[in-house]
């Protein structure tokens, strides 16, 4: 493999590790938003280039839904709905801001080390693109963990779906059916949230997850 | 013989069509004979795997002695719940708690999730496995909220978030093994058919091998319900409908086992790759004992039952981790055990809870005296699922008890200690449930006590008499389990 492509590849994965950091630091639910979709376009890009590497045509179907499903239509009407429901437009943080941060650079510099000593005898694409991929999943994870508010929580589950994707489109040949079921998954789950959304303001009058937890079945 | 579809075949392809007859077709009496007969098909071509053999694996499917048991049991359980589904739910719709759109909606994904489980269980290929968990485990969340009320929403919720989680460690770890299996194998889907995988294994990469079970076994562990991500269990019990509560511990927890199961079959084929035993005998033992501590402060039925059932899942991991024939023999013949005992406790559940309006444990007492034919059935249910003999629970418990303490008493100790806590603390809520005087609702009801007896009349022949093929047939898995 020509060195060129080599960095490429790593340029969009970094790329794409660095966006899920922005996206930890953002405030408010509408730029939240804007950096998912950049998150999206990366993968999309990312996604193709590997297409372009390993002359596997069917990833651009997977790059390709990337892009429309995730950086257009899923914030768009994560958009719709924070209108219509008129949700508070805060992002409630349980952890700081830089506290979050220095976790998520310990988590990123944990995986690199796991994945790079573990997967020595790969190829030197697949385990860094993994490192990457790995990664991205951990932020994702970090960030379902310290917000409150339902919408960056869902927010943060698509993030960490997309370093799934990341990770499989590196993996050499893996076969379509599990990219596109994926994709279908987060369909379903996207459609399901949604469900959730409309039911939760229906009794709740707010999406922010901890008025639930009053409505615990169990009081200790 | 020149039939069109084979056993495989008709486990996927009776629940896909009959979930797409129920979401449109209307009524309560129709539906709900239609989501039996449709369950007892399946559970017939099933039990037909049985008799007219085995077809080859393809890439697609695969049959062999160890998801026989899985798809036999799950089928057979999905029908009696499905019979006890149509009394409950005309009760839910008489009291206005399920509305005729919520019904048809549950029924389909009745069916559904039949044919996710189902799915797991024949498939030949990981990354279908990966999703048909998926698909599973989208269709429970659906019907966990589907009351609507708070709790049941942020149960749902919760369940939603934890499952999701959970997958996304199963599916990294299913990438993983894929990257493990490719340069052996191959690029293309012939990496990812688990035959193949299997012959080979000893060819893979370990250090690979071991990262994918870690993520692999956190990710299916969360749903087989194991301590530190046990979370979403209880809730998800107590806030469904309590068919679902008994499909849930029954059958969709198992279905979660067998993954582990498969991919612990992939380790052990790997000389070279850390003993999956240590890491699911301590994930095991601290279930186990975790669950039986938290037995004691439960005052809800429901959510009680639902850590026992951490508590038994733990159990069956456990001796799957101490592995060898008869510690293996002993968690197979205890999943079976605990998945028919368990349904038949929560199918008498949902119906005290149904009587008494409530599922506080503080208002349901005196069972025996008001209701006797349920009450004393929740006694027989509970003294089993505790392991008293001459129940099958206490055959399974007893050897996995027998065959750890040849090989390490100490662990046998630590085990005993999980399951005499579990026995006191189910024994005390017990005691208030069947016995003073009684409280609420003292009218006789109509419930379906069908299912109830034949659960409970396996268990207890299983306890007393198992048939030499079914012996033959359950060390040929243990075998295979290594």
């Amino acid at each position: 493999m020509s060195t060129l492509s080599f960095d490429i590849a790593h340029l969009l994965a970094g790329g794409m590790l660095l966006v899920s950091f922005m996206m930890i630091y953002q405030t408010r639910l509408y730029a939240l938003l804007n950096v998912f979709a950049l998150h999206a376009v990366m993968l999309a890009l990312s996604v193709a280039w590997q297409a372009v590497v390993q002359d596997a045509p069917h990833l651009y179907v997977t790059a390709a839904i990337a892009l429309f499903f995730k950086a257009i239509l899923i914030p768009g009407a994560l958009h719709r709905i924070i209108q219509r429901m008129g949700i508070h437009r805060q992002v409630e943080q349980v952890v700081g801001t830089g506290a979050t941060m220095l976790l998520g650079m310990g988590l990123v510099a944990l995986s690199t080390v796991l994945m790079l000593k573990l997967t020595s005898g790969s190829d030197a694409l697949a385990r860094e693109d993994l490192a990457f991929a790995l990664s991205i999943v951990l932020l994702g994870f970090l960030m379902m963990i310290t917000r409150r508010n339902a919408v960056s929580q869902v927010v943060g589950f698509m993030s960490l779906e997309n370093g799934l994707i990341l990770a499989a489109a590196g993996a050499q040949g893996m076969p379509l059916v599990v990219e596109i079921s994926v994709a279908f998954s987060v369909l379903v789950a996207f459609i399901v949230i949604g469900v959730f959304l409309f039911r939760i303001r229906e009794r709740f009058d707010s999406v922010d997850v901890t008025v639930m937890d009053d409505f615990r079945g169990e009081k200790r | 013989m020149s039939f069109p579809f084979g056993p495989v075949e008709l486990i996927l392809g009776i629940p896909a069509v009959a979930a797409v007859l129920l979401a449109v077709l209307p009524g309560y009496r129709l539906t709900s004979w239609l989501n039996v007969g449709a369950s007892l098909a399946s559970f017939l071509a099933a039990a037909a795997l049985l008799v007219v053999g085995r077809p080859a694996p393809s890439a697609f499917f695969l049959i062999d002695e160890l998801n026989i048991v899985f798809v036999v049991l799950n089928t057979f359980v999905g029908f009696t719940a499905a019979c006890f589904s149509a009394a409950y739910i005309a009760h839910e719709l008489e009291t206005g708690r399920l509305t005729p759109v919520y019904l048809r909606f549950y029924h389909a994904m009745y069916q559904v999730m039949m044919f996710g489980m189902n799915l797991v269980l024949v498939t030949n290929n990981i990354g279908l496995m990966w999703v048909a968990i998926e698909l599973a485990t989208l269709s429970t969340v659906l019907m966990v909220g589907i009351y609507r009320t708070p709790e049941a929403l942020e149960a749902a919720w919760k369940y939603f978030i934890l499952g999701s989680v959970g997958i996304a460690l199963a599916l990294f770890g299913t990438i993983l093994v894929y990257l493990a299996a490719q340069p052996v194998l191959g690029e293309g889907a012939a990496a990812m058919v688990f035959t193949n995988l299997l012959p080979r294994a000893a060819e893979f990469d370990p250090m690979i091998l071991n990262l994918a079970f870690v993520f692999l076994i956190l990710g299916y562990g969360t749903k087989v319900g194991l301590a530190p991500l046990h979370a979403w269990l209880p809730d998800a019990h107590a806030e469904g409908p309590t068919p679902i509560s008994a499909v849930l511990s029954g059958l969709l927890l198992n279905v979660a086992l067998y993954a582990v199961l498969r991919f612990k079959m992939l380790m052990t084929a790997n000389p070279e790759t850390l003993a999956p035993g240590p890491l699911m005998i301590t994930m095991g033992l601290v279930s186990l004992i975790f669950a039986a501590l938290m037995l004691y402060r439960r005052r809800d039925i429901k959510r009680l039952f639902a850590y026992s059932s951490i508590e038994h899942m733990g159990i069956i991991v456990f001796a799957f981790g101490m592995g060898g024939p008869l510690a293996n023999f002993a968690g197979l013949l205890h999943m079976v055990m605990h998945s028919l005992t368990k349904s038949a406790i929560f199918f008498s559940v949902g119906h005290i809870a149904q009587i008494k309006g409530s599922q506080k444990t503080a208002e349901i007492r005196g069972l025996t005296h008001s209701h006797p034919a349920l009450g004393w059935a929740l006694v027989v249910g509970v003294l089993a699922i505790a392991g008293m003999p001459p129940f099958g629970v206490f055959m399974s418990e007893f050897l996995i008890i027998s065959s750890t303490f040849s090989r390490a008493p100490f662990l046998a100790l630590i085990f005993v200690a999980g399951l005499l806590l579990a026995f006191g603390a189910l024994l005390m809520r017990l005691t208030g449930f069947a016995f003073g005087e009684p409280t609420g609702n003292l009218q006789p009801v109509k419930a379906s006590m069908a299912p109830l007896y034949i659960h409970m009349g396996l268990v207890l022949l299983a306890g007393i008499y198992l048939p030499g093929p079914m012996v033959a047939w359950f060390q040929a898995v243990a075998r295979l389990l290594g």
